[in-house]
């Protein structure tokens, strides 16, 4: 059967000589386990010298001809099934419109069927194809170490040494190491000129743009909110800056939510014990960060009737009758409490920034 | 022996009989797991004594025993005086109450009353202390609302909670938010107003009654949508997805492999099931 | 001659002359592949990239990469008057706008999901079978390569629509890259531009997923392809298949009309999950806004597992000298990241230290007969499937009805326990795997003829187990002799073992190549003699050459040895 030993090594000699045996040496070829009902022909070495063309290696027809004239109709209905659904393609196409959600429903339907079922049935024809109508023949051949033979080793380290020390890199020192300080600049340079991709960090992620004065809007309406109106315990709403509303790049820092609780309910910062700071609320309206100290979604998950703000993307969980203190998850330090007031018009603003940085925690925050 | 009998001990024939039972488990489930749906609640209008009367006698037969003789709480529920005929209406017409067995939350059931009985009850109630109204039905119509508004405000404070889709969500320690897929918009209305258990309370001075019915007219234009895309899938975006393409992809790619590289028919298959006469 | 055999002999001899094409070209034509169905996996991976850049040049005809901001007055109405980038904008009007545009869309994004998926099939099917091994190693290295390249593209792929769910990924990305040590704040205001979003991360995030990393998976594939190419394919364990041959079916017409066909089922497939399946409904997700979130939010699933890291992660934080290690976020983004590719590349080389094995492989492993590999390989799909469940853990609670909290706690746990115990429970089933092959081939297969004999005994007859089966349950690689787990007659150990590392090494080649040997008389004994570790059968299983004396099995019990027993392969 298959034979055990690998390809021989190439004999050494003229490169040309050796290319040209390389491309005419064909592998030896073996036909393998064949169906018991099936002759097959032994290929003879296909290099035999002016004789009559060699044998076939591959039979001319199908193994049993009478499933292969059923399978070639079977194929034939199939490939013909795929032409009519490239032409229902393409008139699904130039006849169905799209421009509202019931129409592209219709025109993705009929798209995507006609040419799910163009690809689907030329694939099952060429596949019946293969099984039934193409003879089933295994063959065998050699596999070829992949070590090159020590002669080429050698010639090659021949070529490469005498390469490289008629090159003179190797015994000048002097032009290798210039060589080298002059890449090392030139490898740098292209990181260098990407210093404009943006600017330094500088102390931006410190501050948001809430100032004394600034008033809360509701997020959406942007319209400002009295305290007055914000009166039921148990109430949240998100709020902006006014005047951002449409800034995205303020809202991902400076987004807060209010929640309004019941007196009593807030637990005051005291040292050693960390808690609300009552002086940043206004009749029982707390303010915090929206932003998570974790990796930065919004976190606007309140549960008024345990006082948990809930973050969505990986659960942290804060508390917010005590300064949002971190229950559970992943977050390490609270949201950060905005000072809150009210101006002479009843209308909810911020007394001061934020104390401390919001959003993620990053290496310079301290 | 017949067709199937013949191809019992094929390798392909145990991955048929699981792929039967999988489909036979996995329609059977879908197809005996309903959602029942609860009542909407219609304008109640004028409410009159009469109403408050028989609102009433079915508070006590119904509802005192966890909520208090007037209503004034217990150990077991809360004072329902100053809660108002809104929460009264949402929590009955969606059958979430009465309660029947305490947990992290009160799920929504089968409605046990009829919208009339609903509203005297919740006419009872609002007499014992005031509270939000029932809205009508205008205040709760999408007519002529500002969709994009809605979309900003529901996905700046609802969609945490209820998800882009209304999907609804997990909160914590067994509690969730519901999904919205069969709220009425005056249920939706008179969440928002009344914060039922953990969902915060959005009233109208801070979500005024026109940006309720944004945000109504949002939702109920969401659902109504169509998938242009195919089957949706849940709606609930990747996680859905990447099970179908590994199960619904991979795995019917897998089974065509198989096919395209099965052995023919004739040849020695790894059973034997044929004679082998000539053994080596 | 017809006219067609003129024109393309005309052809050929026209290239001919310009190129010395004959010869090459039928080497190619003529060039053998083996066949399995597990050899399909990779193809799945190629074409479903094929289809992508199909795709994905007829989406940057439509697709306007900016993130400046629009109002939105197209077709989908509920989206009316809302401001957006004109990403998203221009994604909807791919959507609804333009005929044919959704189609294309959710081909892309399904073949998306089908690349990684099917890399990630194949990359195990690699590993279980020990394709990776001499000389395949490089191709193993290549191959993981394009993994990371592969669900990094996708990350930025469906990031580009710039809508709620994929921006909220940008949002964590931006987190996960400001708690880098040091440079971290540096990185993230480069990458966006300055402060997160900016305007600048959806044009930049645009030419690396079409032009950087398409070029590099591009490049990569071909190496890869021409790699495997070159060296041949592995080929599965058979009659007539040994390590120095390949058996299989040549390209024309064969291979050439599968391949083809295959490329059509894929294609097909993914364009009928995206007739029926919708996927990445952008316009119900909305535009990015950094103030809105939505419950259940969660990555493309290849991202899963480090989503799951995040949510498994404790809040280990460390704030010292006015610095911050925000551990719990940057151990989490890279630790299982690390380890999972660190212990992919890295296994090809420590399996030949510790096996000592450095030949050559063309006849893959089947993964009973390598239970330690197989069932590290499965705790590995165990830690990666923990982290992935985790990464849904709101999704599966809320539709589990179990507590949120409990998901993750009960996670914390699991991704230590879960490994151990899906090691111990592989390595048992392929070891119960090996044992029954070895039971096939001492005593054949069950016919379900069932006699009596003049005793009254009821016996089943067994026929001995046909000869290409039984060369499939032979064959496994035979190691070579570990030298240094060697001694000399006095039980001194080899120098080499006298080391930490060298006693370290002895260890583990024994726990590696712990296998059930097989029948006497089948060849293929284990050389290193420590083979037994797991209790040996009872009846004629033995190691080697050590004969046991036993008579030869004869499960008929008609006199006469059963066939099969004893014969040379």
């Amino acid at each position: 059967m298959s034979e055990t030993e690998p390809g021989h090594p190439l004999p050494p000699g003229e490169a040309g000589e050796a290319q040209e045996h390389e491309q005419t040496r064909v592998p030896r070829r073996v036909i393998g386990t064949p169906p018991p009902a099936q002759a097959r022909i032994l290929l003879a070495d296909p290099e035999a010298n002016g004789e009559p063309p060699a044998p076939r290696e591959l039979p001319a027809g199908p193994d049993n001809p009478a499933t292969a004239k059923t399978a070639e109709r079977i194929v034939a209905a199939l490939f013909l099934l795929s032409m009519l659904a490239s032409i229902g393609f393409i008139a699904a196409y130039v006849g169905l419109e799209v421009h509202s959600v019931d129409a592209t429903l219709r025109s993705n339907l009929a798209l995507g069927l006609s040419m799910s079922v163009a690809f689907l049935a030329v694939a099952a024809g060429v596949v019946i194809w293969v099984r039934n109508i193409m003879p089933d023949v295994e063959q065998a051949e050699e596999r070829h170490t992949f070590a090159s033979s020590p002669q080429d080793r050698a010639a090659f380290e021949k070529t490469f040494t005498e390469g490289s020390e008629a090159s003179g890199f190797v015994k000048r020192p002097l032009l290798r190491r210039t060589l080298i300080a002059a890449s090392v600049p030139l490898a740098v340079a292209p990181l260098v000129i990407l210093r404009d991709l943006g600017p330094l960090p500088g102390t931006t992620l410190r501050h948001t743009v809430w100032r004394k004065g600034t008033r809360m809007v509701v997020y959406g309406p942007n319209t400002p909110l009295r305290a007055a109106d914000f009166s039921t315990p148990g109430q949240m709403i998100t709020v902006a800056p006014e005047g951002y509303t449409e800034n995205q790049d303020v809202l991902a820092k400076a987004v807060v939510i209010i929640i309004k609780f019941a007196p009593d309910q807030l637990v005051p910062n005291r040292p050693g014990h960390p808690g609300t700071i009552m002086n940043w609320t206004v009749d029982n309206i707390v303010a915090y960060s929206k932003i998570c100290t974790h990796v930065g979604c919004p976190v606007a998950l309140y549960e008024q009737t345990t006082h948990h703000i809930l973050c969505p993307c990986h659960q942290s969980t804060f508390d917010a009758t005590n300064g949002a203190q971190v229950l559970f998850g992943p977050a390490p330090r609270p949201l950060p409490q905005l000072p809150i007031g009210t101006d002479s018009q009843g209308f909810l603003i911020a007394t001061s920034d934020f104390h401390e940085p919001v959003g993620p925690a990053f290496w310079e925050l301290g | 022996m017949s067709w199937i009998t013949a191809r019992r001990r094929r390798p392909a024939a145990g991955y048929a009989v699981l792929l039967l039972g999988l489909i036979i488990v996995g329609v059977g489930y879908a197809a005996l797991t309903t959602q029942g749906s609860p009542a909407s609640a219609a304008n109640p209008g004028v409410v009159s004594a009469q109403t408050i009367a028989q609102g009433k006698n079915l508070f006590e037969v119904s509802c005192s025993s966890c909520h208090g003789v007037d209503a004034g709480g217990t150990s077991q529920a809360p004072s329902l005086v100053g809660v108002g005929a809104a929460a009264v209406d949402f929590q009955m017409s969606t059958g979430r109450m009465p309660a029947k067995e305490i947990g992290p939350q009160v799920p929504e059931k089968p409605v046990t009353f009829t919208t009339q009985q609903i509203h005297a009850i919740a006419a009872y109630i609002a007499s014992l202390g005031g509270g939000p109204t029932i809205p009508s039905a205008a205040q709760v119509s999408p007519v002529g609302a500002n969709t994009a508004l809605g979309q900003s405000l529901f996905i700046t404070d609802c969609a945490q909670c209820h998800n882009f889709d209304g999907a609804g969500g997990a909160l914590t320690n067994g509690r969730y938010a519901p999904a919205l897929t069969h709220a009425t918009p005056t249920q939706i209305y008179e969440a928002m107003l009344t914060g039922p258990e953990a969902m915060p309370v959005f009233s109208d001075t801070t979500i005024t009654p026109a940006q309720k019915r944004d945000i109504i007219d949002y939702i109920t234009r969401l659902r109504a949508e169509p998938n242009p895309g195919g089957f949706s899938l849940g709606r609930i975006g990747p996680v859905t997805e990447g099970l179908v393409g590994f199960i619904g992809g991979i795995g019917v790619l897998i089974f065509l492999a198989m096919w395209i590289t099965m052995k023919r028919r004739g040849t020695n298959d790894e059973r034997g099931t044929h004679d082998e006469t000539a053994e080596s | 001659m017809t006219a067609t055999e003129k024109v393309l002999e005309g052809t050929g001899r026209w290239f001919d002359d310009r190129l010395h094409l004959a010869g090459a070209t039928r080497k190619f034509l003529r060039k053998l592949y083996p066949d399995h169905w597990s050899f399909l996996l990779g193809e799945i991976a190629l074409y479903s990239f094929v289809i992508l850049l199909l795709t994905g040049t007829f989406l940057t005809f439509f697709f306007k990469p900016s993130m400046t901001d629009v109002v939105y007055h197209g077709s989908y109405s509920s989206l009316d008057g809302v401001h957006m980038s004109e990403a998203y904008a221009s994604t909807l009007n791919i959507s609804f706008d333009v005929r044919g545009g959704l189609l294309m869309r959710q081909i892309h994004h399904w073949a998306a999901i089908l690349f990684v998926a099917a890399i990630m099939v194949h990359l195990l099917r690699i590993f279980f079978t020990a394709a990776f091994r001499k000389p395949r190693e490089l191709n193993w290295l290549i191959g993981l390569t394009m993994w990371v390249l592969a669900f990094t593209e996708g990350l930025f792929g469906y990031s580009l629509p710039d809508d709620l769910l994929s921006g909220t990924g940008l949002r964590i990305l931006e987190g996960v890259l400001l708690s880098i040590p040091i440079v971290g704040t540096y990185v993230t205001f480069f990458l966006f531009g300055g402060q997160f979003p900016g305007h600048d991360i959806i044009p930049r995030l645009y030419v690396i997923h079409i032009l950087l990393i398409p070029a590099l998976l591009l490049a990569l594939i071909s190496l890869h392809l021409f790699l495997m190419f070159y060296q041949k394919h592995t080929q599965m364990p058979g009659k007539g298949r040994t390590n120095t041959n390949v058996v299989g079916q040549q390209f024309l017409p064969y291979f050439a009309a599968k391949t083809g066909a295959w490329f059509l089922f894929i294609f097909g497939v993914t364009a009928l999950l995206s007739t029926f399946a919708q996927v990445n409904p952008i316009w119900i997700y909305g535009p990015y806004n950094p103030s809105g979130i939505s419950a259940g939010s969660q990555p493309d699933f290849y991202m899963g597992f480090l989503e799951g890291a995040l949510r498994i992660w404790p809040s280990w934080h460390w704030n010292v000298g006015g610095y911050s290690f925000a551990f719990n976020v940057f151990l989490p983004a890279f630790l299982p990241l690390g380890i999972i590719i660190t212990g992919l590349a890295v296994w090809p080389f420590a399996e030949q230290w510790i096996t000592g094995d450095r030949r050559e492989h063309h006849v893959n492993d089947r993964p009973r007969n390598a239970p330690t590999r197989t069932a590290i390989g499965m705790a590995g799909v165990t830690f990666y499937g923990i982290l992935w469940l985790e990464g849904a853990n709101d999704i599966v609670a809320r539709f589990l009805n179990i507590s949120l909290y409990l998901t993750t706690e009960i996670a914390r746990y699991a991704i230590f326990i879960g490994p151990v115990v899906a090691y111990w429970v592989t390595k048992r089933i392929c070891l119960g795997l090996q044992r029954k092959d070895v039971h096939l081939l001492e005593h054949g297969i069950e016919t379900g003829i069932i006699r009596q004999l003049p005793n009254g005994e009821y016996i089943e007859e067994t026929k001995p187990v046909p000869e290409d089966v039984r060369a499939k349950l032979v064959a496994r690689p035979e190691l070579p002799q570990l030298e240094a787990a060697d001694t000399d007659g006095d039980e001194v150990p080899a120098p080499s073992a006298r080391s930490g590392i060298g006693k370290l090494r002895v260890r583990l080649n024994r726990v590696l190549t712990e296998s059930i040997p097989l029948p006497t008389g089948n060849g293929h004994g284990h050389g290193n003699g420590h083979g037994n570790g797991h209790g040996a059968e009872p009846a004629a299983v033995t190691t080697g050459e050590s004969g046991d004396g036993q008579p030869p099995a004869d499960a008929d019990q008609d006199g006469t040895a059963d066939p099969g027993q004893g014969t040379a392969d």
